[in-house]
């Protein structure tokens, strides 16, 4: 069979990339709230999770998990704004720009910490 | 143009295989035409769908090199890849035999959607008189020229994943009806458009707008299902 031609389009790769990014911010869930539950259980503990992130890994994964975060959240409203206001055309050129703003917050924070 | 082209057609029913043929290449040609010669010159047992051969019926609709479209209006040399075509019926619905898809479940989905007018006036009352750029009717003279071909139906993902999906005709369909002015039936439309399988399932991919052979939009008029169900059931006329 061949690859299916709608598969190929930059709306239908928007959607696969905002249902990927849910699932990516829902397995990152419960190690956020561990984090935030370390707080709860005492200070030592938490200033050496605190120590632990400074890492450059874990600060250059900390950028991914804030891109996907950002690209997930743009492209939610995109698709709310579509749903709910009056009909806008050049929706691949907004989901593009999506895109490119949250590789730009991502950019920002390691620019921040580096 | 001159040469050979190697052309795979779909042959069986929903279990088959495609099966080579080499055509005769023209200066111009359509996919359809390329079937047809098929049919005519290597098995005339080949089945398919077709009658108006100039995009009028929409009833060639199949898949070519993977994308849904009106054979008729697809010229072989805009859509050859390397020397070779692979056409099969659409997708997304049961295969009769060979390039003939099942229709049905296509034209059920029209009904469940409400897409049959539903008068509100006699052939003894006046004729309504409506002003062509009123709100209403320039969002229903947007998506009215549908003519049923199933492009859109066969490329959407919502459908192939969700069953009970009405599919963006159908819901484009009742879109033109929810804003005739003339039409009664408009509270058991947006219930039934508002249902599980209805508008709110659909994940605004655009690909029924993208393959469209008229341009015309479903996605908008399915978001704008989206806001009068939702407005419907604030207001209490339709219950969940």
């Amino acid at each position: 069979m061949t690859l299916l031609a709608h598969r190929t389009r930059p709306l239908w790769i928007a959607a696969l990339v905002h249902r990927l990014s849910g699932l990516a911010l829902a397995v990152f869930l419960p190690f956020h709230f561990l984090a935030l539950g370390l707080a709860i259980s005492g200070e030592a503990q938490l200033e050496s999770f605190l120590r632990w992130s400074e890492q450059p890994l874990v600060k250059m994964s900390e950028a991914v998990l804030l891109g996907v975060l950002a690209i997930h959240m743009l492209g939610g409203l995109r698709l709310l704004a579509l749903e709910n206001l009056a009909w806008r055309e050049g929706q691949a050129r907004l989901a593009l720009l999506a895109v490119v703003a949250a590789m730009a917050v991502a950019f920002a924070f390691l620019a921040s910490v580096f | 143009m001159a040469g050979m082209l190697t052309v795979s057609l779909w042959r069986g029913g929903t279990e088959g295989r495609y099966v080579d043929y080499d055509v005769p290449m023209r200066e111009t040609q359509t996919v359809l035409d390329i079937v047809t010669w098929v049919q005519r010159n290597c098995d005339a047992t080949l089945s398919y769908r077709f009658a108006c051969r100039v995009g009028m019926c929409g009833s060639c609709a199949m898949t070519v090199n993977g994308r849904p479209r009106w054979t008729c209006r697809t010229h072989v040399s805009k859509v050859v890849s390397r020397g070779r075509l692979t056409i099969g019926p659409l997708e997304n619905l049961p295969v009769i035999k060979d390039l003939a898809a099942d229709m049905r479940p296509f034209f059920e989905k029209w009904q469940q959607a409400k897409g049959r007018f539903a008068p509100s006036k006699t052939r003894s009352d006046p004729i309504e008189r409506i002003a062509p750029d009123s709100a209403a009717r320039v969002a229903a003279d947007a998506a009215i020229e549908c003519i049923n071909c199933g492009v859109c139906y066969s490329a959407c993902d919502t459908v192939r994943w969700n069953g009970d999906y009405l599919g963006p005709a159908a819901l484009n369909r009742a879109w033109t009806l929810l804003n005739d002015v003339r039409d009664a039936g408009n509270v058991e439309r947006l219930a039934a458009v508002a249902t599980d399988g209805g508008c709110h399932a659909c994940h605004s991919h655009q690909s029924c707008q993208e393959h469209c052979p008229l341009a015309l939009n479903p996605t908008a008029s399915i978001a704008g299902l989206k806001r009068r169900t939702a407005q419907a059931y604030l207001r209490g006329e339709i219950k969940p």
